[in-house]
């Protein structure tokens, strides 16, 4: 077997060397009723090029974003990835090391962390971030408990205008009550939180942009939520939009998460993704997750090391920040080339690129008879009214190849409301042909 | 001035003030972080009053005895080697209103707690 | 004839050590000491934008992000990664983290546009093939655990381990059993398993070890009540050992209406030779980065997917595929979502591309292999290391103590970091916490014999050197890594956590 260095005859000197006749007599602890008497009734070993051949035809039965026009958004975004990110991350010392839990060897991985932590606290505009986090939703529902850390009170309210999926991981996260309050979906935009704040509030959860496109005022929720001594969590799904739109650290967020896989990584069908974290410096203790710290070595060289780790579990067991013992490094990495290969200059050149695509989309989207746009502001991604159930609007356009965007309903299934919406997305990959097919098919399926 | 001494390596002073023995210093390693108690805290004896952290480990600081925290050691913040340097004077951590002297009957004296660590 | 002895030296001149700042070793600048925010290496068009949509939330504020061409990024990153230690380099003996070898077929085989290149929300007609992957995985740990169910999205071990305390605390609230608020776990365990029960509310109880460093059934039980929801249990242990009184445990544990969390961190040691499921247990995560070689990637990203006794299948956390069909939406009992879609994708596929690569036959050939390396480092250290629980085999991993190295001057870590010196990644140290100065050693079934003499040779050098009284070298060690050991208390006092722009050096002019 390829991956087996072992070959016969050195299994049996190394058995000799233990002082025992077979393998078996290695597994003599175990309980006689259950060890398998013989192999387990899966397919036997295959080689390469059988394997490959199989996922082959298994990736083939899927409809890649990128065989066709391509408009789903919804918290996961198809950008361009510069051909070196994937180059460089593929590298050993990069895929195949481990946690840089011996500073003095893994150098590489802790600097590149310290740059990232920098490169997230600049975007979002905060004090500090740690290494990642899973995702944006979880880094959602963490963020909530460290709110409840901070402040000592419970009560969580969640804008209408945060994705659905994330209300959701929040809810299994801290469980449904009185101190977890979900606003109905908001797909016009409107202010739904600024009046549910009161003294028991540790936070108020706003995204922007938000599920359905809109920009949210965020000074506005800050002031709020502040004077009533609660935080401000802003989730920011699209973190492309922070190269054009105000950062949250610069309207008063206290807590900042993000889906970081617009930069660097693929779509995956949903992961692994990588999950931004960041916050105010007088907040560090109470922030899960991984941080690394700059120091020097004992001959003074400067040097990083993970740093605070008495708040994670594998020091602090049961009294732990979280249960988190991981974060998204090799995910992290590419976000991180692939932020650097951008730059402020890059960063800001895609995000207008973004918007002026997606500015493109919703004037051609305006003029489709039977369809209303429910936005007045948007960064990359809006919301259409199409006056009949949307499902199957967008499997009729996915038969003819076009991926149109979100049909609401299969994130509300329980909201009426929002049966004939739509959520679609453009992005620097947008073409004009694209946009034009769309909007072809979309007259055609709605008459 | 009578000083007393915890199992837990705690000390406290006649006037209420808690910190950590130079011997649990010495164990512990370089201080890194120190959570302090809110003043006005009521405590209850072995309640955990305050959290000492080096790099590697966390360990919690339990009340001597029952009272009320009537200080804290602010300099700790920006200083928490304080009570690696000076564990019994600048290293201080907390001071306690305490309810019932009595209760100081109950802890060691400094000869028997230099039996317990020897 | 008179021989020229002049000319091109072939000797290897002085000897010593490639040190930091060598052409071999780079000292490498921080990205924002390179670039600046003028730089890019991405080409993109300036573009006009017709209307004003951004309703005044435009970007005032700098962002302060350096830039870097694509030749300068290709040289940073390459030379910072060379400062790393990788399993592609070295050998990795460290105990509980299964650093295995990562096969490239996975990596071509996830990268594959039909996996890599779909969206979670595509409509459900569009991905087939990702369902039917899915589909696939879940068959394979099924079978290789004889469980009912498995919930693929936990995103790590930590994930897939509050998954299948959360589906324990539903099946337990949904049976009027909600007041059950206390779980038992062996000191031995690790630092996550307490984290995760007193993440969820449950108060945590401790079940001392025996003196073999295995778990007594009568300790549970005598810990066993009427307020207990689970025991969270690692087997094989942290200490390397297969719990003998395992299928009693469970047996008590069941009988007492609780339920048996089983941490699935060694699976490694048992693939395709016990299925968990045989021995009593209700969930258990499998870390698909150790177990099924998914890369570590310097910290991440992980998976853990959960498999689940009958009893617990039907509070499986949303989505998951049922018969080829993807339900999103909680209904009965279920579990609500635990992340945004629908788990590590990338990671399933690279999983299912290594188990089918090894099939059940080389799966259980794998375990063997690792059991037989782990003994195999046993037996040839354990004549000068100290072994805690002499007298029984261990299983993927081999633990001692730091006793024999009482009197030198030298503790665990000294002992480690000149590990580092050798070529060598240092152990696991300090875990568990049941033996003084832990030392752990997992080498995997990736490792060769004639690695492991290598590894086993170069320790037991050490070990005598240590014992010959020479311990400077430990205690200045390493010396012969990129950087000397690190000042952690600097680091910790004062928390320097990203890169500040010097005042002397203001931001170029706009």
């Amino acid at each position: 077997m390829r991956y087996l260095p072992h070959s016969d005859h050195e299994r049996a000197d190394m058995l000799s060397v233990i002082g025992v006749k077979t393998t078996a007599d290695l597994f003599a602890r175990v309980p006689k009723s259950a060890l398998l008497t013989e192999s387990v009734d899966l397919p036997g070993h295959s080689p390469e090029f059988l394997v490959e051949a199989h996922m082959q035809a298994l990736a083939g039965r899927n409809h890649a974003a990128g065989d066709g026009p391509f408009f789903i958004g919804a918290g996961a975004y198809r950008h361009h990835v510069p051909a070196s990110v994937d180059h460089l991350i593929q590298r050993s010392e990069w895929l195949t090391a481990y946690t840089p839990y011996q500073p003095e060897v893994s150098q590489g991985t802790l600097q590149m962390l310290f740059e990232f932590q920098t490169q997230v606290a600049s975007l979002t505009g905060m004090d500090v971030a740690n290494a990642s986090m899973y995702d944006g939703s979880t880094a959602t529902a963490e963020a909530v408990l460290m709110a409840r850390r901070l402040t000592r009170r419970n009560r969580i309210v969640l804008s209408g205008g945060l994705h659905p999926h994330y209300r959701d991981v929040v809810r299994t996260y801290v469980g449904d009550g009185p101190d977890l309050v979900c606003l109905k979906a908001s797909p016009e935009g409107q202010g739904d939180i600024l009046n549910r704040i009161d003294a028991e509030t540790a936070a108020i959860v706003v995204q922007t942009p938000d599920f359905y496109g809109h920009l949210r005022n965020l000074r506005a929720a800050a002031d709020a939520a502040h004077a009533a001594g609660a935080l401000l969590i802003v989730v920011v799904t699209e973190v492309v939009s922070l190269g054009l739109i105000e950062a949250p650290g610069a309207l008063g967020a206290d807590i900042v998460v993000c889906e970081g896989q617009s930069l660097g990584n693929a779509l995956n069908y949903g992961g692994p993704y990588v999950g931004l974290m960041a916050t105010r410096k007088e907040f560090i203790r109470q922030m899960p997750g991984r941080l690394c710290g700059e120091t020097v070595d004992a001959d003074g060289q400067r040097g990083f090391v993970l740093t605070l780790s008495t708040r994670e579990q594998h020091i602090r067991r049961e009294k732990a920040t979280s249960n988190i013992c991981t974060n998204a490094g090799l995910c992290a990495l590419a976000f991180s080339i692939h932020l650097s290969l951008l730059g402020e200059a890059g960063l800001r050149k895609l995000a207008r690129l973004n918007h002026a695509n997606a500015v493109g989309l919703a004037q051609a989207l305006s003029g489709v008879p039977g369809i209303r746009l429910l936005n007045r502001s948007f960064f990359n991604e809006m919301t259409i009214d199409v006056g009949q159930p949307a499902a199957p609007v967008i499997e009729r356009l996915a038969a003819r190849g076009i991926l149109a965007g979100v049909p609401v309903s299969r994130l509300e299934p329980g909201d009426g409301h929002v049966g004939s919406l739509i959520v679609l997305a453009a992005t620097e990959l947008t073409t004009k042909a694209d946009i034009a097919a769309l909007t072809e098919a979309l007259e055609e399926a709605l008459q | 001035m009578s000083v007393r001494f915890t199992k837990d390596h705690e000390y406290i002073t006649a006037d209420g003030t808690v910190g950590i023995t130079p011997y649990a210093q010495e164990q512990l390693g370089d201080i890194v972080f120190v959570e302090l108690p809110r003043p006005g805290q009521r405590l209850k004896q072995g309640d955990e009053a305050a959290v000492v952290e080096s790099v590697k480990a966390a360990s919690e600081i339990y009340a001597p005895v029952s009272g009320t925290v009537t200080a804290v050691n602010d300099a700790l913040t920006g200083d928490p080697g304080l009570i690696n340097a000076a564990p019994e004077t600048d290293g201080w951590i907390y001071r306690l209103a305490i309810d019932n002297p009595a209760e100081l009957d109950g802890l060691m004296d400094a000869a028997a707690y230099a039996k317990l660590t020897t | 004839m008179s021989m020229n002895t002049q000319g091109r030296p072939t000797g290897t001149g002085t000897t010593g050590f490639a040190a930091a700042g060598s052409s071999l070793l780079p000292s490498e600048p921080l990205l924002f000491e390179i670039g600046d925010t003028e730089h890019s290496g991405v080409d993109l068009p300036d573009v006009e934008i017709g209307g004003d949509y951004l309703a005044g939330c435009e970007r005032q504020s700098p962002i302060d992000l350096a830039g870097l061409t694509e030749p300068e990024a290709l040289r940073h990153y390459v030379r910072l990664s060379r400062l790393n230690y990788s399993i592609d380099s070295g050998m990795y003996p460290l105990g509980s983290c299964t650093m295995k070898h990562n096969p490239r077929l996975n990596e071509k085989t996830a990268r594959l546009p039909g996996f890599a290149d779909i969206h979670p929300l595509a409509p459900v007609s569009t991905v087939q093939g990702a369902l039917a992957l899915m589909d696939e995985l879940a068959h394979w740990l099924m079978t290789l655990t004889n469980t009912a169910a498995v919930a693929l999205t936990p995103k790590a071990g930590a994930h897939g381990e509050m998954c299948g305390m959360m589906a324990i605390r539903a099946a337990q609230d949904a049976a009027g059993e909600g007041h059950r608020k206390v779980v038992l776990v062996p000191e031995s365990a690790h630092g996550t398993n307490p984290a995760t029960a007193a993440a969820l509310g449950y108060a945590v109880r401790s079940i001392p070890a025996r003196d073999d460093g295995t778990v007594d059934v009568e300790a549970v039980k005598a810990a066993l009540g009427p307020d207990v929801a689970a025991i969270m249990l690692t087997n094989p242990n942290t200490c390397g050992l297969f719990e003998p009184e395992v299928i009693e445990i469970a047996a008590a544990v069941h009988a007492a209406g609780a339920f048996f969390y089983c941490d699935g961190a060694n699976f490694n040691a048992i693939m395709g030779v016990v299925r968990p499921g045989d021995l009593g247990i209700d969930a258990m995560h499998i870390n698909l980065h150790k177990t099924f070689s998914t890369p570590h990637g310097g910290g991440g990203p992980g998976a853990g997917p959960v498999v689940l006794s009958a009893a617990l299948a039907p509070f499986a956390p949303v989505p998951f595929v049922r018969k080829g069909e993807l339900v999103e939406h909680a209904e009965g009992t279920h579990l609500g979502r635990i992340t945004a879609f629908h788990g590590q994708m990338g990671m399933y596929v690279r999983a299912l591309t290594y188990m089918m690569s090894h099939g059940g036959d080389g799966l259980a050939q794998a375990a063997k292999d690792a059991v037989l390396n782990a003994n195999y480092v046993r037996a040839r250290l354990g004549q000068v290391f100290s072994v805690p629980f002499p007298g029984q085999p261990v299983m993927h991993e081999a633990l001692f103590d730091d006793s024999f190295l009482a009197g030198t001057g030298v503790s665990t870590l000294d002992f480690a970091k000149a590990m580092i010196d050798e070529g060598f990644h240092p152990m696991t140290m300090y875990f568990p916490l049941v033996v003084h100065g832990a030392m752990l050693i997992e080498p995997t079934e990736s490792e060769s014999k004639q690695t492991l003499d290598t590894f086993c040779d170069t320790m037991l050098g050490l070990a005598h050197d240590a014992k010959a009284g020479n311990a400077a070298r430990f205690t200045a060690a390493p010396t012969r890594a990129p950087r000397r050991r690190l000042d952690e208390t600097r680091a910790a006092r004062s928390p320097v956590l990203k890169w500040e722009r010097p005042a002397e050096l203001p931001q170029a002019a706009e």
